[in-house]
């Protein structure tokens, strides 16, 4: 995963509550077995007017003018600004490798979905919690201004409006500092991997029906 | 000390290591893989030269993409077969048991689990699968998980987890009749919300949910994650050991008394403290249907379509407008003149035996609408397919003109071919109806298997008390 300090760049606000997975990204990208080349059919169903599949060349559909990414000012946006519950729904993680491809770095909201939320940090896009009424206040901000951009200072926990104003937030330190460091989870684990045999041999003796020979067959 | 919840029991059962500040590495004792979710999984691990951690744990099954209709053919659509063949390929590369797609016992991930007794109480089970949550009836600690994260537990056999809260749903009283399980799993999303239990794990307890079959409980447990739970529990009883009883992968002989023997302990202590308690009362509850695009936009069937202008958030009434838009309904409108033009009686929430029986029981001699276009019943697996036809259901849903398919995912989320058309309504027995999560442009009331029948009938929403 790649290290993420801080950045800066474009917002873009998507207001609604309960945007789910199947909406960030629409089942039928999800027969793709790599985790590249979702961005063109981010939002699919909200973004164009006609029913994408896989394989379409995105330049050439007919685009829905209301649609927050399809407005002039929010284009290049790589800050989403979101409303609650974001990504509710389905764990398909291919809702974060969307948002990535199609350039967001940082989604920021009042709260998110649990399984969204994990996934994010495995992407090393932050999802970044914020309190209802500070998050209303970008939503104001970002509606005003537009070229509105955001810093996001993982170090510091701050983000930064363009006027110089720090705004902290919370997010769980081993979470940043595997983001801080760009580090692989699964690499991490594995250096317990002696407590991990340990614990399995000691279950083993305690309860031998959840060990069985083989599952199936 | 005081009392530990069961989810409490189950964390603590698990845990391998635990850091000063509470992230934990879970042992994961079941892993459930399914074609959609896995590829990008099985690819890292093999990119970072590694295998999985025991080949044991692992059960796969393609049901997301797999045709309902005859299967001899293979499947038509290109980039689904590609994606099901990487599973094949996957599995017979590591030595994984998969039930292939022509296999009789294929069927929805999370329907053969429990089915195959390969969730056993007391276990924590993961899926790359939301509803995994479906587990947590027979006691297990099921959680859906993305692929990252079913990456590490093939490579590690554990997650990286930080405990979420304990959320009681006590459901005291008792279900009416014709109320199911699937109406109390709406009613309370709709109480709570759909975010109402993010960051908890629910245990569903109290007289209505012990009266509940383990099919029913499957139902609840799997609604759990529509709540913004990705677990949902039910403690062991009487009934969850008879129904594993036998099962061809649970533990046989002395292996068996053993786990019974230990497998009633898994409940929570009577002076266990929950973060949150909510009570709902069973004895009132009716058949529930959703008129919007969330989970909890639900009512009661003599209930009416809601008005967006009694609601005073603002960011709430916007997306009751919206819903309202997107389904074609106008506020105040009866229920029971909403007009299905499609329905669907399957996936992971209602396609068991008791699902298939009780929406049969209000079809037998009767035929479908004139105005209901197309009605499909997708059994669960294999074996309930095999079930019901020994009973002769799937001969009371063809005479009445229903379409019986083969076991999968079908309609629920239409990555096969089975989907709704733009504009299309329809009854649908599954648990999103998320804008285009049936199709694009596809408008899905959520119900129960019964309620799902009835209309298929009657050609509008009917209350099932009335007619059976
Ligand atoms: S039936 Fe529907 S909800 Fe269940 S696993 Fe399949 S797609 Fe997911």
């Amino acid at each position: 995963m790649e290290k993420f300090e801080t950045f800066t760049g474009p917002v873009a606000a998507l207001d609604r509550a309960n945007v789910d997975t199947d909406a960030i990204i629409p089942k039928q990208f999800l027969k793709s077995i790599r985790r590249t080349g979702f961005g063109p059919y981010l939002f699919d169903e909200w973004r164009y007017l006609d029913h994408g599949e896989p394989g379409m060349d995105c330049a050439a559909r007919p685009r829905n003018p209301d649609f927050i990414l399809n407005l002039p000012r929010y284009r290049g946006a790589q800050i989403l600004l979101a409303r609650d519950n974001f990504g509710c729904g389905s764990s398909r993680e291919h809702a974060v490798w969307a948002l990535s491809d199609y350039g967001f770095r940082v989604v920021i909201a009042p709260s998110f979905a649990d399984i969204f939320f994990n996934n994010c940090f495995k992407n090393g896009v932050p999802p970044i919690t914020l309190p209802g009424a500070v998050v209303d206040r970008l939503f104001r901000e970002v509606g005003a201004r537009e070229g509105y951009r955001l810093t996001v200072d993982l170090r510091a926990q701050v983000l930064v409006t363009p006027e110089g104003e720090a705004i902290a937030f919370e997010i769980d330190p081993f979470r940043r500092h595997c983001l801080l460091e760009g580090l692989d989870e699964i690499g991490l684990s594995l250096r317990r991997a002696e407590e991990i045999r340990a614990y399995e041999s000691r279950r083993r003796d305690e309860t031998p029906w959840l060990f069985p020979e083989r599952c199936g067959g | 000390m005081a009392g530990r919840t069961l989810y409490d029991k189950l964390w603590d059962d698990h845990v391998v290591h635990a850091d000063a500040d509470g992230t934990t590495l879970l042992y994961i004792d079941r892993h459930l893989v399914h074609e959609v979710t896995s590829p990008q999984a099985f690819e890292g691990l093999r990119l970072a030269g590694r295998r999985p951690w025991r080949t044991d744990s692992l059960l796969a099954v393609p049901d997301h993409n797999v045709p309902t209709t005859d299967r001899a053919g293979g499947i038509a659509d290109a980039i689904a077969r590609v994606q099901v063949e990487a599973l094949d390929t996957n599995c017979a590369a590591y030595g994984i048991t998969e039930f292939a797609m022509c296999d009789p016992r294929q069927g929805i991930v999370h329907v053969i689990g429990p089915e195959q007794g390969f969730t056993l109480p007391g276990m924590t089970i993961v899926c790359g699968d939301s509803h995994t949550s479906t587990h947590g009836a027979v006691g297990a600690l099921a959680l859906g998980i993305g692929t990252s994260d079913v990456e590490h537990v093939l490579a590690t056999q554990s997650l990286v987890l930080k405990k979420s809260r304990n959320l009681l749903v006590q459901v005291e009283g008792t279900l009416g009749h014709g109320v199911t399980a699937k109406d109390l799993a709406l009613a309370v999303i709709g109480e709570i919300g759909t975010a109402g239990a993010t960051g908890h794990t629910i245990e569903f307890a109290g007289e209505a949910v012990r009266a509940l079959s383990v099919e029913g409980r499957m139902t609840l447990c799997n609604m759990a994650i529509e709540a913004g739970a990705r677990s949902g529990l039910v403690a062991v009883d009487e009934r969850t050991i008879e129904y594993l009883r036998d099962r061809p992968l649970a533990p046989k002989g002395a292996l068996w008394d053993r786990a019974v023997r230990a497998w009633p302990a898994l409940h929570s202590d009577p002076d266990a403290v929950f973060d949150r308690v909510v009570h709902l009362d069973a004895g009132v509850l009716r058949p529930q249907v959703s008129w919007g695009t969330s989970p909890e936009m639900v009512v009661a069937v003599d209930g009416r379509v809601p008005d967006p202008q009694a609601e005073e958030d603002p960011v709430r009434r916007e997306g009751m407008r919206r819903a309202l838009r997107y389904m074609g309904l106008e506020p105040g409108t009866p229920i029971t003149e909403i007009r299905p033009d499609k329905v669907f009686i399957g996936s992971c929430t209602n396609s068991r035996i008791e699902d298939l029986r009780a929406a049969a029981a209000l079809v037998r001699g009767r035929r479908l609408a004139p105005g209901v276009r197309r009605a499909l019943v997708v059994p669960g697996s294999g074996l309930v397919k095999r079930q019901a036809e020994a009973e002769g259901l799937d001969r009371v849903f063809r005479d009445a003109g229903f379409e019986w398919r083969e076991p999968g995912c079908s309609m629920c989320l239409g990555m096969n071919p089975d989907r709704l058309e733009p504009g299309e309504r329809c009854a649908s027995t599954s648990n999103r109806n998320f804008e285009g999560r049936q199709g694009p442009g596809g408008r899905t009331h959520l119900v129960g298997p019964a309620m799902a029948a009835a209309a298929a009938i009657h050609g509008h929403f009917v209350d099932v008390r009335e007619f059976d």
